[in-house]
């Protein structure tokens, strides 16, 4: 087959306000044959989503293609004027961006937009175009088809919202489709649905297309061949098998050993240990929704307690609880062993010291007009009274701690990178000396190698310094890989808690065993195999419900005791060994609970 | 986000501010008014209210430079003297609107509740009223003296000002950096202080621009009903309502102070413009043609 689309050295600069144009693509080359999937994968500022971008002759302002040749169907784009490009995109070459939320109107209906690019390009009238994308729906297996046009974007999910813009990039029969990180903002759960749905509609169309992304277990499903990028320049480009299986370039196998976690011992908890941090049947919402419901949870001194959910499960309003930013409804949170006071405002000084909160946006969470020395001196003074030398000799001491030299005092958080400013978020929460930390996400927006040194960073600091770490995550991995206890949360409920080992074997509660098998493995083939079973079909049938009735995942459950699940609260059963599952099925059916007898 | 510093060339002071041909006009001209406001009285031939002519709304040239008004006063005399008083009660008023409007702001988007809820309701009944009605009404109850004038003025911009800081404190007040204080046990003054207003800094340096060109036309706009600066002071606005008469007489006198509120206004305005450019950086505009 022929290329239908090729880059020859490419060159792409960019430059900051006022500043020098410096090169951030450097002569990177390849090629798409009809029908094949090539995925540009790499680090963040590695360039993958400018050259994704530069494949429509496109460059984000501030930047510029400088040089290079661009080639779909036979022509250059960049020969062509603005005009002939804007001809060109949508057409021959689609875009489908990471943020579908971001991406759709608001005001305007789904079908409207989807059906937008055929007719401003004159290819089909309104009725034509609308059966096109009624075609389409049905083969992203949307559901109600017919009707879900007329929705507005508020009114479906963010899987259905991704596939319905998919349907978007393909309404004009593109040569070319562009996916920079379309299932990145997704849940495992919900990723499954949507990677599946691109793969099939790719294969049937034969669609050339160019998928960008981080994550290396959803390359191995989708890409047929892989481009690696580091630093705007390729540094391996091989056949998806070669490249999972026999990395060639040492940066390859750095990324590839980041996603594989490494096995650690077994933390044995001592026989009674003091509960640092305890929050009580807590219960809580915004307005008339109720977001967390009858929620408990123990951190034992000198442990890690994960706890896991997906997006909207109530995991981050759980933080801000017991951290006092959030008012409850019922329910009461210990901390060191006495009850404290619901709101931030009425706790004392030493209460606010033992338990700090690190927040899931290093670049958010830090004052963009403070310098390092002032972000971490503040803590120091207002607990601690230390001022003047003791100050700076006391912030140095935690930078070193935090692995960062101690330089950077004088630095803005902007001339910081992602992962040294989660480093300093890290080190303010440690200049109280807490004897808790809660965690919210901290290493969901750094890159896989990063996150692993943050990661290795905590678990240097709890062996250290024997603080308790309260750790949210919706990355199984990472927990898997870094906590003692684990909590599973959905809907704003418990269903499974207990030790971690116990909680990733069987037997499962029905939904962690849904979320465990969704997390995307680094073979080829996975995806089909996991597709097909009873848990996702069931899974992709219903959306979450924050309903007060039954079990809140009754409605996407393969196990459903009808008439008990969707009426009836599960009773929380405490199995062997402290672990907990909220589950209406006996111990003994319950998910791998066979397999393992 | 990239660990290596991307070196800035920065031959100059200038250079740094990376000034645009219309920013450079804009900025000497207001200078220009600045500088005639400091030393306008020493530069000017006749006194502030001095009669020099027996002939009443004299053409360009003839009397005096810019010519007579319609007591025969000197056209250029009064306008160094009135730019001062112009820019100066702009100035004033226009600080006095940004002391009240930012701190209540501020303080009701991090309060909020009753706090918020009562300033916000008086606000909007102020801002209910058409703003001229609302000065007239002042004014014309306590009388026209400087003072009342400033601090109406004041009280009447300072609705506005409210409004953008407290939108401006509102989206500051739900990052993380400020949540991570709140979590600390801050204080308001702490988080309104520390943590909001240096963020808030370039935004408001732009309103203020903006304010302050509000308040030269509305003081203007004052001064033309004769509720402003009284004879026989000098103020621009003043002398476009002095001489209107003249317009039909084909005299320039009441164009003239007209034209350089326009230019005072215009290039500040320009300036703003610029200033928030440069904060998002220019390159917004470069590929627009793709």
């Amino acid at each position: 087959m022929t290329d239908i689309f090729s880059i020859t050295d490419l060159q792409v600069q960019g430059r900051p306000p006022g500043g020098q144009y410096v090169p951030i693509v450097n002569g990177v080359s390849f090629s798409v044959k009809k029908g094949e999937v090539v995925a540009l994968i790499g680090e963040s500022g590695s360039g993958k989503s400018t050259i994704s971008l530069a494949a429509m002759g496109f460059a984000r302002p501030g930047c510029r293609i400088s040089g290079g040749k661009v080639v779909l169907n036979g022509r250059d784009i960049m020969a062509l004027a603005p005009q002939e490009r804007h001809v060109l995109r949508g057409r021959e070459v689609a875009y489908v961006a990471q943020s579908a939320a971001a991406s759709f109107n608001p005001a305007i209906r789904i079908g409207k937009q989807v059906i937008e690019a055929p007719l401003w390009h004159g290819t089909a009238d309104a009725m034509t175009a609308g059966n096109t994308a009624l075609d389409l729906y049905r083969k992203l297996d949307l559901p109600d088809p017919e009707n879900i046009g007329a929705r507005f974007p508020h009114q479906v999910s963010g899987g259905q919202l991704q596939r319905l813009m998919a349907a978007m990039a393909m309404s004009c029969g593109p040569d070319l489709l562009i996916l920079d990180e379309p299932t990145t903002a997704l849940d495992v759960t919900t990723q499954i649905e949507v990677l599946k749905a691109f793969k099939d509609i790719i294969r049937e169309q034969g669609t050339a297309a160019i998928y960008v992304t981080h994550d290396l277990s959803v390359v191995a499903q989708m890409a047929d061949r892989i481009l690696v990028l580091k630093d705007g320049a390729v540094v391996e480009m091989g056949d998806t098998d070669q490249i999972i299986h026999a990395p060639q370039h040492a940066y390859t196998k750095t990324l590839m050993d980041a996603v594989t976690p490494a096995e650690r011992p077994e933390h044995l908890p001592a026989a009674n240990p003091e509960i640092i941090l305890s929050a009580r049947n807590i219960t809580a919402g915004y307005g008339a929704v109720t977001i967390l419901r009858d929620v408990s949870v123990d951190v034992p001194k000198g442990t890690v307690v994960g706890v896991i959910g997906e997006s909207g499960c109530g995991k981050s309003t759980l933080a801000r609880i017991i951290a006092g930013l959030t008012p409850t409804r019922e329910g009461e949170t210990c901390i060191a062993g006495k009850s404290v006071a619901p709101a931030v405002g009425d706790r004392d000084k030493a209460t606010l010291r033992d338990c700090q909160i690190v927040f899931q946006m290093a670049d958010t969470a830090l004052n963009p007009r403070m310098r390092i020395r002032d972000l971490l001196g503040r803590p120091l003074q207002f607990y601690h009274g230390l001022t003047g030398k003791a100050q700076a000799a006391r912030v140095a001491e935690l930078l070193t701690l935090v692995d960062l030299p101690p330089e950077f005092a004088s630095r803005f958080p902007g001339e910081l990178s992602g992962g040294q400013k989660q480093r300093v978020n890290l080190a303010r929460a440690l200049a109280a000396d807490p004897k808790v930390i809660l965690c919210d996400e901290v290493t969901s927006a750094l890159d896989t190698v990063v996150a692993a040194g943050v990661i290795a960073l905590l678990n240097d600091l709890k062996d250290r310094l024997g603080i308790s770490f309260m750790f949210i995550s919706h990355d199984l991995s990472t927990v898997s890989s870094f906590a003692d206890d684990v909590v599973v949360l959905y809907a704003g409920r418990v269903v499974e808690k207990g030790p971690a080992k116990a909680v990733f074997q069987p037997p499962w509660h029905p939904y962690t065993k849904l979320l465990l098998a969704s997390v995307p493995e680094m073979r080829q083939g996975w995806l089909e195999g996991v597709a097909e079973t009873a848990e996702a079909q069931a899974a992709g049938a219903g959306g979450v419900d924050l309903g007060a009735k039954g079990c809140p995942f009754a409605n996407r459950c393969a196990h459903l005791i009808k008439g008990t699940c969707d009426t009836t609260v599960p009773p929380m059963r405490v199995l062997e060994n402290r672990l907990a599952i909220a589950c209406h099925l006996q111990p003994d059916t319950l998910p791998g609970a066979r397999d393992r007898s | 986000m990239s660990d290596v510093d991307i070196p800035v060339p920065r031959a100059s002071v200038f250079a740094g501010l990376r000034l645009t041909k219309t920013a450079i006009v804009a900025g000497a001209v207001l200078l220009l008014w600045v500088f005639l406001a400091i030393l306008g009285p020493t530069l000017a031939p006749h006194g502030e209210a001095e009669i020099i002519s027996t002939k009443t709304f004299a053409p360009i040239g003839e009397g005096g430079w810019l010519g007579t008004d319609k007591l025969g006063r000197d056209v250029f005399s009064r306008l160094l003297y009135g730019v001062r008083t112009t820019l100066l009660l702009a100035l004033i008023t226009t600080v006095i609107a940004f002391a009240a409007g930012v701190t209540l702001g501020f303080a009701a988007a991090i309060l909020r509740g009753w706090f918020d809820i009562i300033i916000s309701r008086i606000v909007e009944a102020f801002m209910a009223f058409p703003s001229t009605l609302l000065a007239l009404v002042v004014i014309g109850a306590l009388g026209t003296s400087i003072t009342v004038l400033v601090l109406t003025v004041g009280l009447v911009l300072s609705t506005g000002v409210f409004r953008v800081s407290r939108a401006l404190g509102m989206d500051i007040g739900v990052m993380d950096f400020v949540e991570a204080a709140r979590a600390r046990g801050e204080g308001a003054w702490w988080i309104l202080s520390r943590e909001v207003l240096p963020n808030a800094m370039a935004p408001l340096i732009a309103e203020f621009g903006l304010r302050f060109t509000f308040s030269i036309l509305f003081l203007s706009g004052l001064s033309f009903l004769g509720l402003g600066v009284q004879e026989p002071d000098a103020d621009w606005g003043l002398m476009v309502q002095e001489n209107i008469g003249g317009l039909f007489l084909g005299s320039s006198a009441a164009l003239i102070p007209a034209a350089c509120i326009a230019s005072l206004t215009i290039c500040m305005n320009l300036l703003v413009d610029w200033f928030q450019q440069r904060q998002q950086g220019e390159t917004v505009l470069e590929k627009i043609d793709q």
